[in-house]
């Protein structure tokens, strides 16, 4: 504000003109910019998530009509109803999102550090998925895994489908309708939100500095365990926030590519509590629940990760 | 140490081409072990090709590196024992300085880790900074830090590359005396690659001017600076005066130069022409000017040439003239403010002269303009 105050005032045809008074900014700058998204937030979060949070302490049914009885015992009941598909899907969600770190990796590094000239071709084709819909996508894999399908018969072949039926990741010596096939439908549709901000972080690392890990004596192997793979940490985060987060809580695989209720996700009990039971109370009960559950997570992962300390 | 060769650094005709582009073509060298020797040249001349190859970041297109007896041209860097001060220091982000300079000693699984760094530590004068982060450090320490992570393994070889680039003038000097001081104490091979002349003066014992991938010259600063040898290295290396000649005669210790009717004595150490048309050079600080009338002031010996003053600036130490000769070409004069000659104002009628043993003759089929920095030359036409 008083920014130019100290310096000297201006000579000008031999007289000494006054400094002008520098005109403040505008304090409600700030806030003006802030404003649209703050009242889209307002609007359409924090409102719904206290609808949310009252309608899960409701009592009633829809022909009754719904009363705010605080009844912390829709949580416990969908909690002991539920558990194992809650369980379930932090399950699904957590090995889909290490599937996906398998592959984008490899996926991220290559385009950063060896592409050359068709980096942007590649970049392009890591997002070229998002030009069909996400219906038609995963509706597509169950063609993929279909029982008489050439991927299906080839693991059967090598005899990978019995190694998986041991973990339990399929049954009855086929893909489709087996959490296998959830996992894979998850891991499919989520993992350019792995590879994106994996690739950006990889690429803005300096080459140079692993050089200098090789030229301080470190091995190929250990120049990307030291260097590489800490200063990717950042990327590794927001990735695997970026696909856990929506994982969790996305039913439309389970739906498609499993079969319910054995694979249902909680994404499936709340949609069926929602939209077939209609009991409001319970889903919503369920939907906080999970948007907790998630918040604990991410928050435990984040300080450990942590982020924080990384340029 | 000077007649131990066992730790010689031996480049043997080395070549590195990218693509159509030859960046280092049939270079040799030999580097003495304990020796500060410098890469000089403007960018783009393979200086830091070549650094990279002795460090086993690029592998050479043809040719061989020896350090010692021992054959490294195919050894992966982390085998060598060369470590580099890099451009702009690369210095890991996520660790701290103590981790920095640990970090060659722990991937070898050296012991007492904590008392050698905190050495190192005290050597550049950064102990207690050992727990902050490098971008919580100022260029200077940042500079020092990696010549601290390189030093501590000891090797046999410590390349500089362009390590003072990033600093200001008044850090540089001081980081240029400290790097001197630092090679001398630990008596490391130092190669340093820089663009900057001064630096390359001030630091080495031995400089390598390089051109296009090729050595210009080697020698020692003093040597190429007084003796050039091509109008590249009198260019690059400092501000000089050249004028057309021809040798009349090349008996004897003495050549003489003929130039528009003036006859020049150069000693025949200094004749670097085969044929007999050369250019004849000398630096603006060997040259004195007085006035026309004066003429019978200056020793008989002496080489000399007659002009008129264009321009005087007046720069506190020195005096910098400009003096037209009659043919056209200008000549610098860097004149020491001792008695200082009012008279000599522009259009003054001037005798210019120097001793015949600040004369040196190159080949005239060499470009006049050689090494001169672009911008310096777009100031000169200016002016």
């Amino acid at each position: 504000m008083s920014a130019l105050a100290h310096l000297p005032p201006t000579e000008s045809g031999g007289r000494t003109v006054p400094a002008a008074p520098v005109r403040p900014r505008s304090r409600w700058l700030p806030y003006l910019l802030l404003a649209p998204g703050l009242v889209w937030l307002a609007l359409f979060f924090v409102l719904p998530a206290l609808t949310l949070v009252s309608t899960s302490l409701q009592t009633g049914s829809l022909d009754t009509g719904y009363v705010q009885t605080f009844e912390f015992g829709n949580y416990t009941s969908a909690w002991g109803e539920y558990w194992p598909q809650f369980v379930r899907s932090l399950v699904y969600a957590g090995l889909a999102t290490l599937a996906a770190l398998a592959i984008a990796y490899p996926l991220a590094y290559t385009i950063a550090f060896k592409a050359g000239k068709y980096r942007n071709l590649l970049l392009v084709l890591v997002i070229a998925p998002f030009y069909t819909s996400f219906l038609l996508r995963t509706l597509a894999w169950k063609t993929i895994l279909a029982d008489n399908g050439i991927i299906v018969e080839t693991m059967q072949r090598l005899g990978i489908l019995d190694l998986l039926s041991v973990v339990g990741l399929t049954t009855d010596d086929r893909v489709l309708a087996t959490p296998l096939a959830v996992v894979t439908g998850l891991t499919y549709n989520f993992l350019p939100f792995m590879t994106l901000p994996l690739y950006a972080s990889l690429e803005r690392l300096d080459p140079r500095l692993v050089e200098a890990a090789e030229d301080l004596y470190a091995s190929p192997f250990t120049a990307f365990r030291r260097v590489t793979f800490p200063l990717s940490l950042p990327g590794v985060v927001a990735g695997t926030l970026l696909t856990f987060i929506p994982a969790a809580g996305d039913y439309i695989n389970a739906q498609l590519l499993g079969s319910l209720p054995s694979t249902a996700m909680i994404g499936n009990v709340i949609e069926a509590l929602f939209l077939r039971v209609l009991d409001y109370p319970r889903a919503a009960a369920l939907s906080v629940t999970l948007m907790v559950v998630i918040v604990v997570l991410v928050a435990g992962y984040v300080r450990r990760a942590g982020t924080e300390e990384l340029v | 140490m000077a007649d131990d060769t066992s730790g010689d650094l031996g480049i043997v005709r080395l070549t590195k081409a990218f693509g159509d582009t030859v960046a280092v073509d049939d270079l040799s060298l030999t580097i003495p072990q304990g020796s500060f020797f410098a890469l000089l040249g403007p960018s783009g001349c393979g200086k830091t090709t070549t650094l990279r190859m002795v460090a086993g970041l690029e592998r050479p297109t043809a040719g061989a590196i020896y350090l010692g007896a021992t054959d490294i041209t195919s050894t992966k860097p982390y085998r060598r024992p060369v470590n580099t001060v890099f451009q702009s220091y690369a210095l890991f982000p996520h660790l701290s300085v103590f981790e920095n300079v640990a970090f060659g000693l722990r991937r070898r699984g050296v012991k007492d880790v904590d008392a050698q760094v905190g050495q190192m530590l005290d050597l550049v004068e950064l102990s207690g900074y050992g727990g902050r982060r490098p971008n919580h450090l100022s260029g200077g320490q940042q500079q020092r830090v990696a010549v601290a992570r390189a030093l501590i393994n000891h090797p046999s070889l410590l390349l500089l590359d362009e390590p003072l680039g990033a600093l200001d003038l008044k850090l540089r000097r001081q980081m240029q005396l400290e790097l001197k001081r630092i090679q001398t104490e630990v008596g490391i091979t130092f190669v340093h690659v820089t663009h900057d002349q001064e630096e390359a003066m001030t630091m080495a014992d031995t400089v390598a001017v390089m051109n296009e991938g090729r050595v210009e010259q080697l020698g020692s600063p003093v040597e190429l600076y007084e003796n050039p040898m091509t109008t590249f290295v009198a260019n690059f290396l400092g501000r000089c005066n050249m004028v057309d000649g021809r040798v009349v005669d090349r008996a004897g210790d003495t050549a003489v130069v003929e130039v528009r009717g003036h006859r020049m004595a150069v000693p025949s150490a200094r004749m670097h022409a085969e044929r007999d048309e050369v250019h004849l050079g000398v630096r603006p600080e060997k040259v004195s000017i007085v006035l026309g009338a004066d003429a019978e002031q200056v020793p008989t010996s002496h080489n000399r040439l007659l002009g008129v003053v264009e321009d005087v600036s007046f720069l506190g130490v020195s005096t910098d003239y400009t003096v037209r000769l009659p043919w056209g070409p200008s000549f610098g004069v860097f004149a020491q403010n001792l008695d200082r000659d009012p008279r000599l104002v522009p259009a003054a009628e001037v005798v210019l002269h120097w001793a015949a043993e600040h004369t040196f003759a190159l080949d005239a089929t060499e470009p006049l303009e050689a090494g001169i920095d672009p911008d310096v030359r777009l100031g000169q036409v200016l002016r």
